[in-house]
């Protein structure tokens, strides 16, 4: 593949978007405010599982500023269920969410009625006062009660088990008895959920002259969610525009499709008027995809000299109340990447998914991947201590090499065709890692007591894929001003993307960086989307630009051929003009003004094959036995991204995935209780990182090795950051009291939780 | 609706509003005089992403009613001081240097408690700059281009400072 000249591409530019977020100028979806605009509020479940009696409206309605309260009665006889878009697994189609609870709720937050009133503060009056009576079923608060089926979400369905099967590579049970070693364990991820700054919001316009709708708010997937809510609303999708604002950090919860993205849209068409809803935090920790919640046993076999011979094990997902739109993929995922980037000759995982009465999951930042990465290595880090082979040359021993890529991984994903590792050097990034970490120095150290405090180190190395197919389209419109105007189906949430499009688009045309405004998302500017997901982004959206830079250079040539009265291949296009012999030139703009004001052209690129970055992290924590308090003394991120287009924005992409990744091992948690009542919906008790907790953390880039699938050598930067993290923080923390054969096995591994298992080993 | 007349100054210009006694300065800046840069983040006073500027100190206009703002100076970020020609200020361009944001979203929030900061400490050393900090939560950077970037905005108040 032609590798674009590397100008723009590769600069730490600052960023476009930072002048108006630095001013207070962007525009959120609650800055967002047409006129004569009805304030929502909606009417949560505050029972796990029960049955809807009645719901009186009346005292609300009464209240002078209140519109209207909308429940399920209103929206018809056939409420309409969220559709899958991911992982599209058999049987998953049994337990859709229903846009608006009806007959039964299954989840505390769960959407029963939409209040519409002047202001949000006089909507939040009305909840007080409606009067809703449920009649409580049993709860079903984890899977196991699940496995139960004593009490039964989805009646007509007889079971909570929503799928089950069984995957593998290779001949398990002949490697497991050609072992030397095995070991079995169980390890379990707790419920968290990515918590973007920005809550959620929708604001909907129903034009009913026209019999169009305006939906602004959106973002990640716009096209899918379009087409989603036309089938709803049974509107035409062409008569459906979402647009996509400025986005407050989406780490894969925000822009799936929501209860609240139909009943919005529905309640602005219902009355006539511009309907806004703003999620409130304590209703977004209700109610914004859950994620995380994987129970597992693993176990592994190797041979005496710890060459690995296979893993087999189960997946047990919590999927919440309902299947939304890519809550499969959790499991699955969290399945196949136990495979890791080792060399394993056979693999075996049954993967479970419950359904529990509790907020339904979907992905966050490496969805699965942060789970499997957490299980495998927590075992592989006690098996290189029973065979009393160093944990590092366990690992590194079992690397995948070089020459051994591409390296198929089989079809550990049913819903998915077999996929293969790229390329790259997963030994070079290892090394590399060890070196910047300074491993064979901080090794002294290990285990050891001081000041108090024990000291553990640890290196993880991982694999995580992006670059999900299977299209992406760019338009540019080249105007008589000069400036190219790229329309992009890819979503921006706050990752700097129209810094980074601009970049690609400028070496593309060899135009400099300020000539280009990027736009993004929303369902205007292109044909066809396919959004921000699985660190796609760059990889499709950046590939995309290069062929629509491609086209409207041919464009440019023959516009200009025209003007020059030559052929366009006499046509050659030098710092944003067009040259032909023995002719004044003429500037790019000046061309699309002779050509009617605009140039436009617009491409796809696709691409089904998946890239892999990899690479390694380390820790060096010291632990207080005393109060369970674990502080970060060094912590190193290595990541081969293939190519970086920016990469300072790289670098904040892998630091910012490593803290929420910290966050993940030691603070973020969904606590529920029997009942499945959520107890910490609010951030004074859902704790998550802040400035003053991890403030030694270092991210190294590495472009090894380019991904071989797209012209851009692009792998995707958004989430290897945090793949690693859980691992590596367990294994240190394991590493420091090893001498009380302490073996984390459950996250998050809060100050009590290792106080407990501190007493509990002096009590053994 | 029983409404109450606040007056107050904002980044240097006296307002008038007239809100319910239950409204918050936060959404009275948003919704009432459309200074929509102040994000509302958690509305219960742990985010700090709507932290003003109230007489010199660094307040969550969350947790505070437009009526108890009567008289006092406000800045938000909005009016927070802008450089030669209307360019970014030390501190933001500070933060754009260091790519100290990524989503914006609580940016605002930040750039107004590091503002207050080191205007009254402007030798504050990374420590003290993450303690302050560690009131505002940021999910985007992991804080530490943040820390970076208030470090490199100290030299210009400093000066400012000395003058």
């Amino acid at each position: 593949m032609t590798v674009v000249p590397n100008t723009l591409i590769g600069q730490e530019i600052e960023r476009t978007e930072d002048l108006r977020f630095l001013t207070g100028t962007g525009t959120f979806v609650d800055d967002y405010e047409p006129a004569g605009t009805l304030h929502a509020a909606i009417l949560r479940s505050s029972v796990a599982h029960g049955r809807i009696v009645g719901l009186n409206k009346n005292a609300a309605l009464k209240i002078r500023g209140v519109h209207a309260v909308l429940d399920a009665s209103d929206i018809g006889f056939d409420i309409p269920t969220i559709p899958l878009r991911l992982a599209p697994l058999n049987g998953f189609e049994k337990y859709l969410q229903p846009v608006i609870a009806h007959g039964k709720v299954r989840y505390v937050g769960e959407p029963v009625a939409v209040v519409l009133a002047d202001s949000r503060a006089l909507a939040e009056d009305a909840l007080e006062v409606l009067d809703l009576t449920i009649q409580s079923l049993e709860a079903v608060p984890d899977w196991i009660a699940a496995e139960r089926d004593t009490s039964v979400l989805f009646e007509q369905n007889r079971t909570n088990v929503a799928i089950r099967y069984k995957t593998h590579i290779g001949d398990v049970d002949a490697q497991f008895r050609a072992a030397d070693y095995t070991r079995k364990e169980k390890f379990r991820s707790q419920r968290h959920t990515a918590l973007p700054m920005e809550t959620r919001g929708v604001v909907a316009e129903w034009d009913g002259v026209s019999g169009r709708l305006k939906v602004s708010g959106a973002t990640k997937v716009n096209f899918f969610n379009r087409r989603a809510l036309a089938k709803m609303l049974a509107l035409p999708e062409s008569a459906i525009d979402l647009l996509e604002l400025d986005v407050g950090g989406g780490f894969g919860v925000r822009g799936e499709f929501y209860p609240e993205d139909f009943l919005i849209p529905f309640a602005a068409r219902k009355v006539e008027r511009p309907v806004k809803w703003i999620e409130d935090r304590r209703e977004h920790l209700l109610a914004i995809n859950h994620s995380r919640e994987i129970d597992c046993e693993l176990e592994i076999a190797c041979r005496r000299d710890g060459t690995m011979l296979a893993l087999r094990g189960k997946i047990y997902g919590d999927m919440g109340a309902y299947i939304r739109t890519n809550g499969g993929v959790v499991p699955a995922k969290a399945a196949q990447f136990l495979h890791g980037p080792y060399r394993l000759p056979a693999i075996e995982v049954e993967v479970a998914a419950y359904m529990t009465s509790k907020t339904p999951v979907g992905t966050y930042r490496a969805p699965g991947r942060v789970e499997a990465n957490f299980f495998r290595e927590r075992l592989i880090e006690m098996a290189a201590r029973d065979l009393g082979i160093e944990p590092a040359t366990f690992r590194r021993n079992n690397l995948i090499t070089e020459s051994e890529l591409p390296y198929s991984i089989g079809q550990l994903v049913p819903y998915e065709t077999e996929t293969q590792y790229d390329n790259g050097d997963y030994v070079a990034g290892f090394e590399r890692c060890l070196a910047e970490f300074g491993y064979e120095e901080k090794k002294v150290l290990a285990g050891k007591r001081v000041k108090g405090r024990y000291h553990g180190i640890a290196v993880v190395p991982f694999v995580e894929s992006g670059g999900a197919g299977p299209r992406e389209n760019a338009r540019m419109t080249l105007g008589s001003d000069g400036v190219v105007t790229v329309g992009m189906g890819s979503s921006a949430l706050g990752q700097g993307l129209e810094t980074v499009f601009a970049q690609i688009a400028g070496d593309a045309l060899s135009l400099p960086f300020d000539r280009f405004r990027i736009l993004h998302g929303s369902t205007t500017l292109v044909e066809e989307g396919f959004g921000t997901y699985h660190s796609r982004a760059v990889v499709m959206g950046g590939s995309a630009i290069l062929l629509a830079a491609k086209k409207l250079q041919q464009a440019i040539r023959e516009a200009a051929g025209i003007e020059f009265g030559c052929d366009a291949d006499a046509v050659s296009l030098v710092d944003g003009r067009a040259l032909t012999p023995n002719r004044p030139s003429l500037s790019f703009g000046e061309i699309a003004a002779k050509a009617g004001g605009t140039i436009v052209v617009e491409a796809t690129f696709s691409n089904t094959k998946r890239t892999y970055s990899y690479g390694a992290h380390a820790a060096h924590v010291v632990v207080d036995d005393r109060t369970g308090h674990v502080e970060v003394l060094d912590y190193v991120a290595v990541e081969d991204v293939g190519r970086a287009i920016n990469p300072a924005i790289v670098h904040g992409q892998a630091l910012g995935a490593l803290v929420q990744g910290l966050g993940g091992v030691f603070l973020d948690h969904l606590i529920y209780d029997e009942n499945a009542q959520l107890l910490n919906a609010s951030l004074a008790d859902y704790l998550v990182p802040t400035a003053s907790d991890f403030p030694n953390l270092r991210g190294v880039t590495l472009e090894l090795r380019p991904s071989p699938s797209n012209p851009l050598g692009a792998k995707g930067a958004g989430e290897g950051g945090i793949v690693a993290v859980a691992a590596t923080i367990a294994n240190a923390i394991a590493n420091a009291l090893s001498s009380l054969g302490i073996e984390p096995r459950e996250l998050p591994l809060t100050p009590p939780a290792l106080w407990r298992l501190v007493q509990e080993a002096r009590q053994r | 609706m029983v409404t109450r007349t606040s007056r107050f100054n904002v980044n240097g210009k006296p307002v008038q509003i007239d809100v319910e006694p239950r409204t918050n300065l936060a959404d009275a800046l948003r919704h009432h005089l459309k200074l929509t840069g102040t994000h509302v983040g958690c509305e219960h006073g742990v985010c700090g992403a709507c932290t003003v500027i109230v007489d010199g100190a660094a307040v969550r206009s969350c947790l505070m009613l437009a009526a108890q703002a009567e008289g006092s100076n406000i800045i938000t970020i909005e009016g927070l001081p802008r450089g030669q020609g209307d360019t970014l200020g030390p501190l933001a361009a500070s933060f754009k240097k260091h790519h100290a944001l990524q989503c914006g979203f609580c940016t605002p929030g930040i750039l107004t408690t590091a503002h207050a900061l080191l205007t009254e400490e402007p030798d504050a050393d990374a420590d003290r700059i993450r303690d302050v900090l560690s009131g505002n939560l940021c999910r985007c950077t992991g804080y530490i281009s943040i820390i970076d970037a208030v470090l490199d905005a100290r030299s210009a108040y400093q000066k400012q400072k000395i003058a």
